[in-house]
């Protein structure tokens, strides 16, 4: 096994006296995709949440050996770590242009030139064309395809280590959904590690290198992704019958 | 202190019998009975004040504190009150009783007005409005000739009973206080009723106790004139106590200053107007004394402090003092005396007869089609389900048959009835029940008074039958009916814990009871297994067989397939919006279309 | 009622108009950011225009104590915070503290040396603006993620705070500030002073100044960033405190220009901020706290309606300013789509 980059210890989480997460340990290896599939409801948004920062927790995060829990959102994106949220969170009323160059906004307070965030943006159109057709147009009258090409694109311009996706399939059509997915898989080719939480249980395995269970708040089952694609739990509870 | 200290069970309940609560609330009253014959006249006229506040802070609790709706206008309606009396009774030598009863009645018109006008703002518009209309009354009462502008009037008369003339602050001391103690004895009863339910429930969105058959634009008013009217209550006394007025006391100053008070004292409960009059009165006077010879200037600093006081409050304890002192007194559960009539129940549709026809049910949101041409139909004594990858419309659908926003086209039937412009609160009333995906139950109150709100519609008493304790009778017929719905989902034992204590999976169980307090024909559960353990989720699918067999239907919006295969009788499968599949759960399971768009396969 | 008195009272009414207009923006800029409805703003106007006052008067203006009082709250509050974090904390102190204590010193030593004229100026917007982290600081970030009406609960004991304070340090006295220009232009019958030529110049450019900030400036957009998107926001690495001292910062500093422009037009007293705020948020509010322009536009009627009426029924003025609110607020409610989840 890769070295992990990110490592969760023993991760809870309560709003009030309720937890939604309770006693999850994981990792994300270096370059790889590692996967947390459930149902709704079981947690996984907190879950995430909780690594970047957005929602208190108990437990341990380290991310490339330091201790990261109990850090500010901020300080974990100036750091390596970009989320791509449930709902996008996109800034509706700027541009495209807008929304991607805020993407690089911790890189800009760093000190980094404009130039540097230029080429990251050629970088993203590489991967989404169209978004540099879509530059002028205003983020909240795009497609919702193009809306999560552009929540991803948004993090990519941070130039981060670690991608933490949140449901990229939701409310897409099964074909945007695969090209998303296809596309993260190119990305981990150029280094990236990526936590990716699905509900389409099937796809996210398929891409992942590891995958873990998420139920009710646990961890109930995890393994190489490939193994948990015939997994006969996981067959029926995630992916049917076929 | 003189005031009565606070006492947790006005609100979560009448305890019986002598408790340390009663003893308490015993050596209050005898304190309250002594101070002007002990205390010295500074303290009485202190006393006095404090009453006066009270008073006019209790309507902040209820109309802020209990029923959500932030208010900075209150001291406008104590000023109605003072000058309605203050001119009748200097210029038409009106009886101080009869302008007691056209101040009244004038505050009911004018707060009706108001109210209905200011409460139909959402959000923040609402307190904006308050300040813009403080204002004006303000500025009003300042500019009228006939008020003596900021002068005032003066030679206001004493108030006279049963010819015994209440001209000394001693004398006058004991009307306030009887006055003010009367009034919380009313609001806590009220509180604890059917109406102060669900006047409880407002804050937990208009959509909730709407569900159960609540008017909730008709509450909120009357919330607010019984708020204006206890307001002008204390102005009208104040005006007889003073014997003058101005309009300085009923400027938007003093209207934020009642609600640092109802803040301060905790405003979920009537004695938290108490506290926070005490505590603000106490504290202003002693620093109006103290900081200027502090500073070595005069004015108003005490400002300074109670701005700090409440910055610290709200950032700290936002739920005021009073939790801090009832920590310190024993919580009784509530006595659940059985019922001698039981409430009256529904009969139930026989099985096959049609229940809910969804006829081509279209709703977009600006430009976003929710939900596209929708049509299927539940029998009686069936349990579909409702299901659908997220974004596919479900949640829409079921707020679109439960009235909680309305049809863009197409048409629903309840019972054979057309529905489709109906209100939430209409449908309800016709015998359709519902739980929420977000839970929305009210987290201070107990389990088993949240699950009585869900038997609103099953009983009648309002506000004024309530507030005297006219209503023993229906509360105890509510109250069994509900622990007879908790005992059926198998949560008596937790009836006395407050619901926000609950693990989430739990609250949802109590949803489903107070859904069933309603006594429905048709049972709307959205997602109800969501966050329940797998032991948890079999006890949920016994239970809705269970309801099934007792001749409920019921439809339900759930992602987790396992458990709806087991349960349903016929699925409904929507995606984007549409229709894509229904049948037995075996032949969704097989649709090639279904297993593309849902399984991802 | 003739045309001359129709252009003096129009010349009036938009003279006040517009500087209702700078708070108009400030408020709707706080709102859209942090969803803070800053009753406060008023405030800031009155200190600058105290400020000015007592350099006129060559006293060592209460400014001074103000800043000292607030700049060692906000470090206070900063030390005990970030104890454990000394690197946060010394970042901490410099983002606040630090301002109020230099502008605290630089008022003391300008007030001493009989500064020009442009100076005093300077240095009072230069003061009042270091008020706003600090005020910022103290009130709002503490409870930044309460809701709209906690916060505005927030913002009026704040109120009370200000104006307690103005009373402390600069006493109960009204001012007036000298005029900027004695000059005045004739337009045909029509006589427009100089001084209010200088407010509609004043008002023109810093709404110039702002939009371009808001178009250009990386810091520009990532405050329309926030008030588009709070998690979106945090989500790129701007910090919901970055972006409220920011923008606490511009709206002290409108506040400042403001109490200048407003110092030789009305006598000011320690209390008046808060009608004066309130009737830049009479405009604000017909622009639904969101709309820059319908915000200026809606300021600009409400120096007109005041204006007017305080020829035709002087003493109904404000009740007339007041009321006028109540149909435009119902409006706006009802066009806008709330939820009453909010709580």
């Amino acid at each position: 096994m890769a070295e992990a980059l990110l490592q969760v210890e023993e991760l809870s989480v309560a709003y009030g006296q309720v937890e939604a997460v309770r006693g999850v340990s994981l990792h994300v290896a270096r370059g790889q995709i590692a996967t947390v599939i459930g149902p709704n409801g079981a947690g996984k948004t907190t879950l995430l949440g909780a690594i970047m920062g957005l929602l208190p927790s108990r437990g341990a995060i380290r991310f490339a050996g330091d201790r990261i829990d109990g850090r500010d959102t901020e300080a974990l994106v100036r750091r390596g770590i970009s989320l791509v949220p449930e709902r996008r969170e996109l800034f509706a009323d700027m541009t495209v242009q807008e929304n991607l160059e805020l993407g690089g906004f911790s890189r800009r307070r760093a000190g980094e030139s404009r130039a540097a965030l230029a080429n990251t943006m050629e970088e993203v159109f590489a991967l989404f064309p169209r978004l540099k057709e879509r530059l002028p147009q205003l983020a909240g009258t795009l497609s919702g395809g193009e809306r999560q090409m552009l929540a991803v694109g948004r993090a990519l311009m941070g130039k981060p280590k670690l991608l933490l996706l949140d449901e990229p399939s939701l409310g897409l059509a099964p074909l945007i959904t695969r090209d998303i997915l296809h596309t993260i898989s190119r990305l981990r080719e150029s280094g990236l590690s990526v936590l990716l939480i699905e509900q389409n249980a099937r796809a996210a395995l398929q891409t992942a290198d590891y995958g873990y269970v998420l139920e009710t708040g646990e961890l109930s089952l995890e393994g190489e992704a490939d193994r948990l694609l015939h997994d006969e739990r996981v067959i029926a509870t995630y992916l049917g019958r076929h | 202190m003189a005031a009565p200290l606070p006492n947790p069970a006005a609100v979560t309940g009448p305890a019986r019998g002598l408790s340390p609560v009663h003893a308490v609330a015993a050596v209050a009253l005898v304190a309250v009975a002594l101070a002007p014959l002990l205390a010295p006249a500074f303290y009485v006229t202190l006393l006095n004040y404090i009453g006066l506040y009270s008073l006019a802070t209790l309507g902040l609790v209820l109309l802020t504190g209990v029923a959500g709706q932030t208010s900075f206008g209150q001291a406008a309606f104590v000023g109605i009150g003072a000058y309605t009396t203050g001119v009748l009774t200097t210029q038409f030598a009106l009886s101080p009783w009869l302008t007691l009863l056209l101040a009244l009645a004038l505050t009911l018109a004018l707060g009706y007005l108001i109210g209905r006008i200011t409460l139909s703002m959402g959000g923040h518009y609402l307190p904006v409005a308050t300040i813009a209309w403080g204002l004006s009354i303000y500025f009003l009462m300042g500019t009228i000739e006939r008020f003596g502008g900021f002068t005032g009037i003066t030679g206001i008369p004493a108030v006279s009973l049963f010819g015994f003339t209440l001209d000394r602050e001693r004398h006058f001391y004991y009307f306030i206080w009887v006055v003010v103690l009367g009034a919380l004895w009313l609001c806590a009863n009220l509180l604890d009723s059917r109406p102060g339910r669900a006047i409880r429930g407002l804050k937990q969105g208009s959509g909730m106790v709407e569900a159960f058959g609540v008017h909730t634009t008709n509450t909120k008013t009357a919330v607010f004139v019984l708020a204006a009217l206890l307001a002008c209550l204390s102005g009208w006394l104040y005006a007889h106590l003073q014997r003058f007025v101005n309009p300085t006391p009923f400027g938007i100053n003093q209207g934020i200053e009642y609600l640092f008070m109802a803040v301060v004292g905790g405003a979920t409960s009537v004695w938290g107007a108490v506290l926070g009059a005490t505590l603000i009165t106490l504290l202003k006077t002693w620093l109006q004394d103290l900081l200027p010879k502090l500073l070595g200037q005069a004015g108003q600093f005490e400002m300074i402090v109670f701005g700090i006081l409440m910055i610290v409050l709200l950032q700290h304890a936002r739920e005021g003092l009073l939790p801090f002192l009832q920590r310190w007194l024993p919580r009784r559960p509530r006595a659940l005396p059985p019922a001698e009539v039981p409430l009256a129940r529904r009969t139930m549709p026989s099985p096959g007869s049609a229940v809910l026809r969804v006829e081509g049910a279209r709703k977009t949101f600006g430009g976003l089609i929710a939900v596209n041409e929708v049509s299927f139909e539940v029998a009686a004594h069936e349990v579909v389900g409702l299901i659908g990858p997220n974004g596919a419309g479900k949640s829409t659908c079921f707020n679109l048959i439960s009235g909680a926003l309305p049809l863009t086209s197409g048409g629903i039937r309840f019972l054979e009835q057309d529905v489709s412009a109906m209100s939430a609160s209409a449908i309800a009333r016709l015998g359709l029940g519902r739980t929420f995906q977000h839970v929305k139950l009210v987290a201070a109150m107990s389990v088993v008074e949240n699950v009585a709100l869900g038997a609103y519609l099953r009983g009648r008493t309002g506000f004024i039958r309530s507030a005297l304790r006219l209503n023993g009778q229906e509360e105890r017929a509510a109250f069994a009916e509900a622990m007879r719905q908790l005992e059926r989902v198998g949560l008596a034992a937790h009836a006395h814990d407050a619901a926000g204590s609950l693990p989430l999976g739990k609250q949802r169980i109590v949803e489903i009871a107070r859904a069933l307090a309603a006594d429905p024909i048709l049972l709307l559960l959205d997602e109800p297994a969501a966050g329940l353990r797998y032991a948890e989720k079999q006890q949920l699918a016994a239970l809705i067989k269970a309801l099934k067999t007792d001749g409920l239907t019921v439809l339900l919006v759930e992602h987790d397939m396992e458990f709806v295969m087991g349960l349903v009788d016929r699925l409904v499968v929507l995606n984007f919006g549409q229709k894509l599949a229904q049948g037995l759960p075996e032949e969704v399971q097989a649709n090639p279309a279904v297993r593309e768009a849902y399984l991802g396969a | 009622m003739d045309s001359t008195i129709v252009a003096l009272l129009a010349q009036d009414g938009l003279t006040n108009g517009s500087i209702y207009c700078l708070l108009a923006l400030a408020l709707v800029l706080v709102f859209a950011v942090t969803r803070v409805i800053f009753v406060p703003q008023g405030e800031f106007v009155v200190y600058a225009a105290l400020t000015m006052a007592s350099f006129d008067g060559a006293r060592t203006p209460g400014t001074v104590w103000l800043l000292l009082a607030l700049g060692g709250a906000a470090w206070l509050a900063d030390t005990v915070k970030l104890r454990r974090e000394p690197r946060r904390m010394a970042l901490a102190w410099l983002a606040t503290a630090a301002p109020c204590v230099a502008a605290a010193g630089l008022v003391a030593w300008v007030a001493a040396s009989k500064a020009p004229f442009v100076v005093q100026a300077l240095t009072t917007v230069l003061a009042v603006t270091a008020m706003g982290p600090a005020v910022y600081r103290l009130a709002f970030q503490p409870v930044a993620s309460a809701s709209v009406l906690v916060l505005l609960i927030v913002a009026v004991a704040l109120h009370f705070v200000l104006t307690g304070l103005a009373l402390l340090f600069f006493g109960a006295e009204g001012v007036r500030t000298p005029a900027f220009t004695s000059a005045s232009f004739s337009f045909g019958n029509i006589t427009v002073s100089g001084q209010s030529l200088l407010v509609y110049a004043f008002t023109a450019v810093l709404i110039v100044v702002m939009a371009v900030f808001f178009r250009y400036a990386l810091f520009g957009k990532a405050l329309r960033a926030t008030a588009a998107n709070r998690t979106g926001a945090r989500l790129v690495g701007i910090s919901p405190d970055f972006a409220g001292r920011l923008c606490f910062t511009l709206a002290a500093a409108i506040g400042a220009v403001s109490g200048l422009l407003i110092g030789p037009i009305t006598t000011v007293y320690y209390d008046s901020g808060f009608l004066i705020g309130l009737k830049g948020f009479v405009g604000a509010i017909v622009g639904g706290l969101v709309s820059y322009p319908i915000a200026a536009g809606g300021a600009l009627f409400v120096g007109l309606v005041e204006s007017f009426s305080s020829f035709w029924a002087s003493a109904y003025k404000e009740v007339l300013v007041f009321t006028l609110i109540i149909p435009v607020l119902l409006w706006r409610s009802l066009s806008t789509t709330h939820s009453d989840e909010e709580e």
